[in-house]
């Protein structure tokens, strides 16, 4: 079994949200960099569970970034993972990052690829289902449960209001949610251990972006909560029906 | 022409398609075009009546493999379509099953996408479109560089806009590849409106103190008619279904009405809601984050404000 996981640098969830360069650019002043949780807290986990079940599987891990990913993809193999794959490509154009991953994955004939839902900075979730495109594989999306048997993958997905249970032949693509697995924190041996496995940085082939961010803004602040006394609740229903319309 | 993919589920379309149908038949407009549908399988709706919505079209690949979804087949089929009926703008909602489809059709047709459109494109130099980024923390406009554009529109950013019309609907014949999956069962809550298509929902946090509490807030979903939500410590003791949860790493949502009750607004919880249109916020403590973010407010205790307020909830309706 050979898993690929799809690792991303995102902010800390608490990070302040900031532009600069004519609003052009995200403020990196001050922020820290983390594991996407999606792809810590769920795919990972998940692929590291796999590997205990079965301690021939080898798991890699692919980023797509400069060379400032590097911190994170080390504390990915702190977690677990026996090697990893920086593609040295700096993207927002999710087509391109894909690229790069597809590129990756053709090379080693992974039987599973794990992303995570999405990344919490821009929100496109789009790479899990572009892999699979480039790929032809099938695609399991917003997984939050899979098991093996031999070379079959029961999953279940979300969906609209519940769940349903699909079984797929591998290789199969997968995006990963909560349920998929439960979070790990890095143990001293892990991060030892980190050091010295293989970091690999390859270079991608070229690819024209197919789109390209223009400017960002912020939301316009809210003007200010109004306050209701809590025995006025009349008065609450109001607001609520006839100044904000929404009952 | 602009092309707008029908979502369904147990040959239903769903709601969010609505909307999604009025986005792109705005876009249509906007760039003196048609504006057309697809559907794939088939469903129990009328579909000339989605002319309702501004499209002048339907097509319909009325193959019953296509009735439940398969990711890869169904991107399949609908790049296949895109491209025999020639539509250069293609439009999705961002709901599960888009989140799943419309990168994948992208990649097929080699289109630039944006997934989580907020707004209408800017087609006066380029095409631009603007989505939501950090989570509803802030906005990207970004422009699509080739000449298919894909686009997918967040639930509840646009809105239905509806007038009588009726649609054409043709028959598409497209080969439909063998399932790549196998779906074995589905597991649906029956009767309640998914969180993510509800248009009022009702949230607890850690503030209920235990599940046993929950009574006080469903009773003012039930008067309401609303949905309900948890923050994540909520669902990670399990005193509500992890579905509930709502948040950066949970479900994201922007109905048109969210009540918070007992959240202190921690900002992962906000990633989650914080597009909502109207925020309520119950909290004994004036100082929670939450207010920050709400447009109305009461400080107080919630195990005697919640039973109020949906007291006067009734009051008002039976006035009605
Ligand atoms: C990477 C990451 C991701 C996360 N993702 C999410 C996420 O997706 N969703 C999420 O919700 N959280 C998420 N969290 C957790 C988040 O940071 C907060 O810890 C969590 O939202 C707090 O939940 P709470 O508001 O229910 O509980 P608390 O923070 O404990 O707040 C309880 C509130 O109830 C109020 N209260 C107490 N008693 C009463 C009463 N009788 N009447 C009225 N009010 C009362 C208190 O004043 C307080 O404000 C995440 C955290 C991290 C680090
Ligand atoms: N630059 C990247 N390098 C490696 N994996 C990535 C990268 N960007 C996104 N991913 C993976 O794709 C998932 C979805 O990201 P996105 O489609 O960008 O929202 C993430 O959770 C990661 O698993």
């Amino acid at each position: 079994m050979k898993i690929l996981v799809c690792i991303s640098k995102t902010p800390d969830t608490t990070a302040k949200i900031a532009f600069v360069e004519g609003n052009t650019k995200f403020d990196e002043n001050g922020v820290q960099w983390i594991i996407n949780p999606y792809d810590e807290w769920y795919s990972l986990v998940k692929a590291i569970e796999l590997k205990e079940k079965d301690p021939t599987t080898i798991i890699h891990l692919v980023t797509v970034g400069g060379a400032d990913t590097e911190p994170i993809i080390r504390k990915a193999l702190a977690l677990g993972g026996d090697e990893a794959i920086r593609v040295n490509s700096i993207s927002n154009d999710s087509f391109s990052v894909a690229a790069s991953i597809a590129q990756v994955a053709k090379e080693g004939a992974y039987d599973l690829i794990f992303t995570g839902k999405e990344t919490i900075d821009y929100n496109s979730s789009c790479i899990g289902s572009m892999v699979s495109a480039m790929l032809d594989l099938p695609f399991v999306s917003l997984a939050t449960h899979l098991e093996l048997n031999g070379t079959t993958a029961t999953l279940k997905r979300e969906i609209e209001g519940g769940e349903e249970t699909c079984e797929a032949i591998l290789p199969i693509v997968v995006s990963c949610q909560k349920g998929m697995a439960e979070q790990r924190i890095p143990n001293m041996r892990g991060i030892m251990a980190a050091r010295t496995k293989p970091l690999k940085v390859i270079e991608p082939t070229s690819i024209a972006a197919t789109t390209t961010i223009k400017t960002f803004e912020l939301p316009l602040a809210k003007t200010g909560v109004k306050l209701i006394d809590a025995d006025k609740m009349d008065e609450l229903v109001k607001l609520l029906k006839e100044e904000a319309k929404v009952i | 022409m602009v092309l707008i993919y029908i979502d369904q589920a147990d040959q239903q379309i769903k709601k969010s398609t609505q909307e999604a149908l009025s986005y792109g038949a705005a876009i249509a407009k906007q760039l003196g075009t048609t504006a057309e549908a697809l559907l794939l399988g088939n469903v129990s709706d009328n579909l000339t009546a989605l002319g309702n919505y501004g499209v002048t079209k339907v097509h319909h690949i009325n193959n019953v493999q296509l009735n439940t979804f398969d990711a890869k087949v169904n991107a399949t089929v609908v790049a296949h379509a895109v491209k025999k009926l020639n539509a250069t703008v293609v439009v999705f909602a961002h709901n599960i099953n888009g989140k799943a489809l419309a990168p994948a059709v992208a990649v097929k047709l080699e289109a630039g996408i944006v997934t989580g459109a907020s707004s209408l494109p800017d087609t006066t130099n380029g095409f631009v479109v603007t989505k939501t980024v950090f989570s509803g923390k802030a906005f990207a406009a970004i422009q699509i560089e080739t000449p298919i554009k894909v686009i997918s529109l967040n639930q509840n950013s646009f809105g239905i806009h509806a007038q009588e019309t009726t649609a054409i609907v043709e028959i598409l014949d497209i080969p439909v590849p063998a399932p790549s999956i196998k779906i074995t069962s589905v597991d649906k809550i029956v009767g309640e409106i998914p969180l993510t298509e509800a248009t009022l929902v009702v949230s607890g946090g850690r503030g209920l103190k235990g599940p046993e509490n929950w009574g006080i807030l469903l009773d003012l979903a039930k008067s309401l008619g609303a949905s309900t939500a948890c923050s994540r410590p909520v669902s990670d003791a399990d005193w509500r279904p992890h579905h509930e949860h709502v948040g950066q790493t949970g479900i994201q949502i922007a109905p048109n009405l969210y009540i918070a009750i007992g959240i202190s607004g921690a900002i992962q919880h906000l990633a989650g809601v914080n597009r909502s249109k109207t925020i309520v916020v119950i909290n004994k403590d004036p100082e929670a984050p939450f207010f920050k973010a709400a447009d109305y407010g009461v400080v107080g205790d919630a195990f005697e404000i919640v039973p109020a307020l949906t007291a006067a909830i009734l009051k008002s309706k039976a006035s009605a």
